[in-house]
């Protein structure tokens, strides 16, 4: 049964995805919950918690008050917050038994937001999906409401979206993202959405290209598409796969046409395969990097619902964890968290690399910088 | 690098002076926050304590992954299994289904079969209507090898009635079948942590000859079953007692509630009550009281004037001990928790009295988020929550009591006291590791 799992671990969900997008641009993210998302969310899937103050809290849901529909129990708490803490916007997530029971969100934000003339969305959560989804939808929902109408382009500047920790846990990752993308001749007008504010991000209007560093990014993209006509690329700078990137930039700025380079693989005719497991985007540049520097054949196992376009030829889409298992048995050379390396063959020759959306803080101090991982 | 929010606040409705404190609730239920403090056990851990057992959780992806790392982190994956519920089960009316199946499946997919499962639903098992006894029913007759234990991560549940940890404490001793007594055995039910072989509880015990069990020493599930043989169940954690009380009306045997505490007397009490159940003479504190004070002073000389922050997760009583350093001169400047348990109303309504300008600070309120944190004075923190809200690396790094009882318990958390004021400790590490006692990678 693909939905039971006896050993490994579950990735990050909507939830918690929410709260990672949207931690650093000051607002309050306010998730409709009895207990336990806000503990599971700072423990594993933050790690910014300890030394940076985000405005994140649960709403306490009890029985009686999902039972008996008491929303004005909420919309109380989320407005005596606001006064007092004075946030940016207010998001509001749902969890599974606010889903289940039919909690009108789109009212509810409706009502704060009169009441406190702060910006307030929903983003449709249930915890049943998984991290991908929830950051997504978040930065679509800055990229609606918060950035700035535009008309002109900053030539050679660059958004980067899909930025979290969750998938850039390696010390340093922001600023070699910063790094590769100035030394190829951009700037770098905003980041979604680490180390810079909601301010910065408001800017993105005047990017002339955006680049989807993983795929928490692509819902943003479309938004600013639409919005700005600015085209995307999508695609990690790691290793050889850089330059391709580089280019993919290039003509994007050029054409205005939006490119998945990630999928972007040189194929070879025979030898050994190297497997890597996660988030499609980084894993298929990473993939395509490994292919390159060492003229090998590599492929992604993608356990994450958001892959449409973003796998290459050959990649596979795995569902839990009899997916996953069946999958390794033909592999030869794997590349992924640790935690994989409980349901890989024996034999299998299995190089570490630590995902946060996956296992958490489990390797936390091992965590590597996926865009240094060549130097 | 810390990085505050600048946003100004008042205390207000998140720090009060006790005089000013209404009992059992001092704050409003409001939105919550949730410190980076994390060394209470959750019902991963405490589940872990049954030896050979297998737990496995049915719910959605959100909840699951806490507990799937809290296993992962205290290296004991290999004993957690679970089954992911999906939209289309809450759809399709499919829960009770996919709760039997799948764990049906995961059970097949260990390499043995466990001694016992412990199987948790949810919320959503809850608000469904599922057939409870149902899916038992089921399972037992499928696996009639397995003991099946019925466990719950329903957190919605709490503010009205019992904790998934009460409901914990009381389901895994259901485990245990009746068994003839063993003469001059005792069972402690429900405590995370071993009572100290120091403490007067212990040393009663083993003076007068009685073996004292507790699931802490269990290293197979046969010796967590002989835990049904005392003859007579204790308890001494506040989340145990309705548990314990439950399994020995159960199996037929009298049960001692004595709860951790710093009261001279009801310590007292508790050794007398004891000693009556067991027919023993009654108990003399004279010498327990005289460690007591010779220890509080030792640590008086040491601490000075300096100020002192407690919470309510380093011990069930954090107003009890507040109040016993007031009364011996201690400079406590605060005590950090939610909620007044109705074990500390005395305590409490003493503190009112005779120190009226402690404050009580709260953890969850939004402004424990903003508000700031240490000060330039050295504080002495008992407890990680006063830590890390204090900022302080000087603080005793203890839970739940751990296994402090009674005089000597006072003499030990002072020693504890007294090292770690002595001691700077790396509260940054420390205080975000879960299940303090447990095994950690992080």
């Amino acid at each position: 049964m693909k939905r039971s799992f006896r050993i490994i671990s579950i990735y990050t969900a909507d939830v918690s995805g929410v709260c990672s997008a949207l931690y650093e641009l000051g607002g309050m993210v306010v998730i409709h919950d009895p207990s336990g998302c806000n503990s599971t969310y700072n423990t594993h899937d933050e790690t910014r918690w300890y030394d940076q103050d985000s405005l994140i809290f649960i709403s306490g849901l009890s029985q009686i008050d999902a039972i008996m529909g008491n929303d004005d129990k909420l919309i109380h708490d989320v407005v005596t917050a606001a006064r007092e803490l004075r946030p940016r916007f207010i998001a509001l997530v749902r969890s599974p038994i606010p889903y289940m029971n039919g909690t009108d969100f789109e009212g509810i934000a409706r009502l704060i937001e009169t009441e406190t003339g702060i910006p307030t969305f929903f983003i449709p959560t249930n915890g049943m999906h998984d991290y991908v989804i929830g950051a997504g939808e978040a930065l679509a929902e800055i990229a609606r409401r918060f950035v700035l109408p535009s008309s002109e382009k900053m030539v050679r500047s660059v958004n980067l979206l899909g930025v979290t920790p969750l998938d850039f846990a390696g010390k340093g990752s922001v600023d070699s993202l910063h790094r590769i993308l100035e030394e190829g001749g951009w700037t770098v007008r905003s980041c979604w959405a680490m180390g810079d504010d909601l301010d910065a991000l408001a800017q993105a209007g005047t990017a002339q290209v955006n680049l989807v560093v993983s795929s928490v990014g692509l819902a943003a993209a479309k938004v600013l598409r639409e919005r700005f006509g600015t085209p995307y690329v999508v695609g990690t700078p790691i290793g050889a796969f850089t330059d391709v990137l580089m280019s993919a930039l290039e003509r994007a700025a050029g054409t205005g046409e939006n490119e998945v380079s990630c999928i972007d693989r040189p194929q070879f005719p025979d030898g050994k395969t190297v497997t890597l497991i996660g988030e499609p985007v980084t894993m298929g540049s990473l993939a395509s990097a490994i292919a390159q520097e060492y003229r090998c054949n590599a492929k992604v196992l993608c356990p994450l619902e958001l892959h449409d376009g973003l796998l290459a030829p050959g990649d596979l889409v795995i569902e839990g964890e009899e997916g996953a298992e069946a999958a390794l048995q033909r592999a030869e050379i794997v590349v992924a968290d640790p935690i994989y390396r409980l349901i890989c063959p024996e034999g299998v020759e299995f190089h570490d690399l630590p995902h946060e959306a996956f296992s958490g803080r489990c390797y936390q101090k091992t965590m590597k910088n996926l865009m240094e991982l060549f130097h | 690098m810390l990085k505050r929010i600048q946003t100004p606040v008042t205390t207000e409705g998140a720090v009060i002076p006790v005089s000013q404190a209404s009992y059992p609730a001092p704050f409003a239920s409001e939105l919550e926050f949730n410190a980076p403090v994390h060394g209470t056990w959750n019902i991963v851990h405490i589940g872990m304590l049954v030896p050979e057992a297998q737990q496995i959780y049915v719910c959605a992806a959100n909840c699951m992954r806490g507990v799937i790392l809290t296993a992962a982190e205290m290296n004991a994956s290999d004993r957690f299994s679970y089954v992911i519920l999906e939209e289309q089960d809450l759809v399709e009316g499919t829960v009770e289904e996919i709760t039997i199946e799948g764990v049906a499946d995961v059970i097949e997919k260990l390499p043995r079969h466990p001694r016992a499962v412990m199987l948790f639903t949810v919320c959503l098992h809850h608000f469904l209507g599922c057939d409870i006894p149902h899916i038992y029913e089921q399972l037992r007759g499928r696996f009639p090898d397995i003991d099946f234990c019925e466990c719950y991560m329903d957190p919605i549940m709490q503010k009205g009635g019992l904790t998934p940890d009460q409901k914990l404490r009381r389901s895994m001793y259901q485990l245990l079948r009746p068994r003839p007594a063993k003469e001059k055995t005792v069972t402690l039910l429900g405590s995370d942590f071993a009572i100290d072989q120091t403490g007067d509880l212990a040393v009663l015990l083993r003076e007068n000859g009685y073996e004292l069990r507790q699931i802490t020493e269990c290293d197979t599930y046969e010796d967590f079953l002989a835990l049904a043989e005392a003859e007579l169940f204790l308890s001494v954690y506040p989340a145990a007692r309705y548990g314990a009380a439950e399994n020995a009306k159960r199996l037929g045997r009298a049960h001692l509630y004595l709860p951790q505490c710093f009261g001279y007397e009801e310590i007292s009490a508790h050794l007398n009550l004891l000693s009556d159940a067991l027919h023993l003479p009654a108990f003399d504190a004279e010498a327990g009281v005289a460690a007591a004070e010779a220890a509080l002073a030792e640590t008086k000389t040491l601490v000075g004037d300096a100020p002192i922050a407690i919470d309510g997760t380093v011990h069930p009583r954090p107003l009890g001990l507040a109040r016993l350093l007031l009364e011996h001169g201690f400079r406590v400047k605060a005590v950090y928790l939610d909620a007044i348990s109705g074990e500390e109303k005395d305590d409490f309504h003493w503190l009112q009295h005779n120190a009226p300008e402690l404050l009580l600070r709260a953890t969850i309120q939004v402004k424990a988020r903003v508000l700031p944190r240490g000060g330039g004075e050295k504080v002495l923190a008992v407890g990680q929550k006063a830590a890390w809200f204090e900022n302080t690396p000087y603080f005793v790094n203890m839970v739940q009591g751990a296994g402090l009882w009674g005089f000597d318990g006072i003499c030990r958390l002072c020693a504890l006291m007294r090292q770690a004021f002595l001691e700077e400790k790396n509260t940054e590490d420390l205080v975000p590791r879960k299940g303090l006692g447990c095994e950690s990678c992080v």
